[in-house]
């Protein structure tokens, strides 16, 4: 990792970050947001969170395969964490079977 | 029962505050241990988590950046993971709005899951709070989490350090997401928009400069956005044509 980015990456992310908690406690007062801002802002990071994941999950093998392991392994996550609701839980059963195929299948 | 100093609000706030370590204390050890594991020194990591203080924004900058994705990519994208703390923001603002300027300066460093969600329902429940019992109360409720966010990092990167070779890491980032994820999938206009992110984002995973993970976000986003108003619309229309 380029050390030069990695140091863009920090100041960027976190004067962008702070400009957007700052948004409206310092520039905006207490005037409504238009509903079709807030509407689209809820699924932002229900959006781009499992974008970013499902080519990792889905093309984790070599050359663009997908790896039987790390497939079982992001589906327990997936199962565990809507059916608990718990992070830890679906962390925990997800590196456990990960381990566990990785061990069994090689 | 109404507070009479703006201290007992404040230590209230550091009472409601304590279970949330238990959520960000193990999120910000995967921090430290996976920055590390991508070649992050313990300054870098302890830094990155002190200007930013957004785990899932911190994530997803780590994992494009190991995809070398261009660094405007990288900073859109974990500044859209991100986004919903201007929803925080604007949500706070009648509350705060009239606190001066750098205490308000202070508390936008500080909004993060926590320090919004019990905020908000503090105020909401209790009007009879004044602006400077509000700030102390939110302020306290910042105070365990901030200690366990920059403790837990940099635990987390001493202990990256020392973990042998050969453990598959390489998918501790995409488990830590999906177990962020799962939680989310409260309602069907949820789950329409991480459906429809998904298929986009593996249609459009030849789009270069990782791009297509901003066309599928956006694609995610609106079709979330639309199946709500849909799905709202629903009672107003006539029974037969509510089921398709």
């Amino acid at each position: 990792m380029d050390k030069g980015t990695l140091w863009v990456v920090i100041f960027g992310l976190g004067v962008g970050s702070f400009l957007l908690r700052f948004a409206f406690l310092g520039f905006v007062g207490d005037r409504p947001l238009p509903a079709w801002l807030v509407r689209h802002l809820r699924y932002t990071a229900v959006a781009i969170l499992p974008a970013l994941v499902a080519p990792l999950v889905v093309y984790s093998g070599e050359g663009g395969s997908t790896d039987p392991t790390r497939l079982g392994a992001a589906r327990v996550t997936l199962a565990v964490g809507i059916w608990t609701r718990n992070v830890f839980a679906a962390i925990g059963a997800g590196a456990g079977t990960l381990f566990l195929l990785v061990y069994l299948l090689g | 029962m109404p507070f009479t100093t703006t201290k007992s609000a404040f230590w209230a706030g550091v009472r409601d505050g304590a279970p949330f370590i238990f959520v960000a204390g193990p999120f910000a050890l995967l921090f430290g241990v996976i920055a590390t594991e991508a070649g992050l020194s313990v300054f870098e990591v302890m830094t990155f988590s002190i200007v930013v203080i957004a785990g899932a924004a911190q994530f997803t900058a780590l994992q494009l950046m190991q995809d070398e994705a261009p660094t405007v990519i990288v900073l859109i994208s974990a500044l859209a993971v991100n986004l919903r703390v201007a929803m925080y923001s604007a949500a706070l603002t009648p509350y705060l709005g009239r606190a001066p300027l750098w205490q308000r300066a202070c508390a936008a460093y500080l909004l993060v899951d926590q320090s919004y969600a019990l905020s908000h329902a503090k105020f909401e429940a209790d009007g009879s709070m004044s602006v400077p019992q509000r700030m102390a109360y939110y302020f306290g409720t910042c105070l365990l989490v901030l200690i366990v966010w920059f403790g837990g990092s940099y635990a987390g990167a001493a202990i990256g350090t020392t973990l042998p070779v050969g453990l598959p890491l390489d998918f501790a980032l995409p488990i830590a997401f999906l177990s962020m994820v799962a939680p989310m999938m409260r309602t069907l206009p949820h789950l329409i928009a991480a459906g429809v992110a998904v298929v986009v984002a593996l249609l459009a995973v030849g789009i270069p400069y990782s791009l297509g993970l901003i066309v599928a976000g956006t694609a995610g986003m609106m079709a979330g956005a639309q199946a709500e108003l849909w799905l709202k619309a629903d009672p107003m229309l006539p029974a037969d044509e509510d089921r398709q």
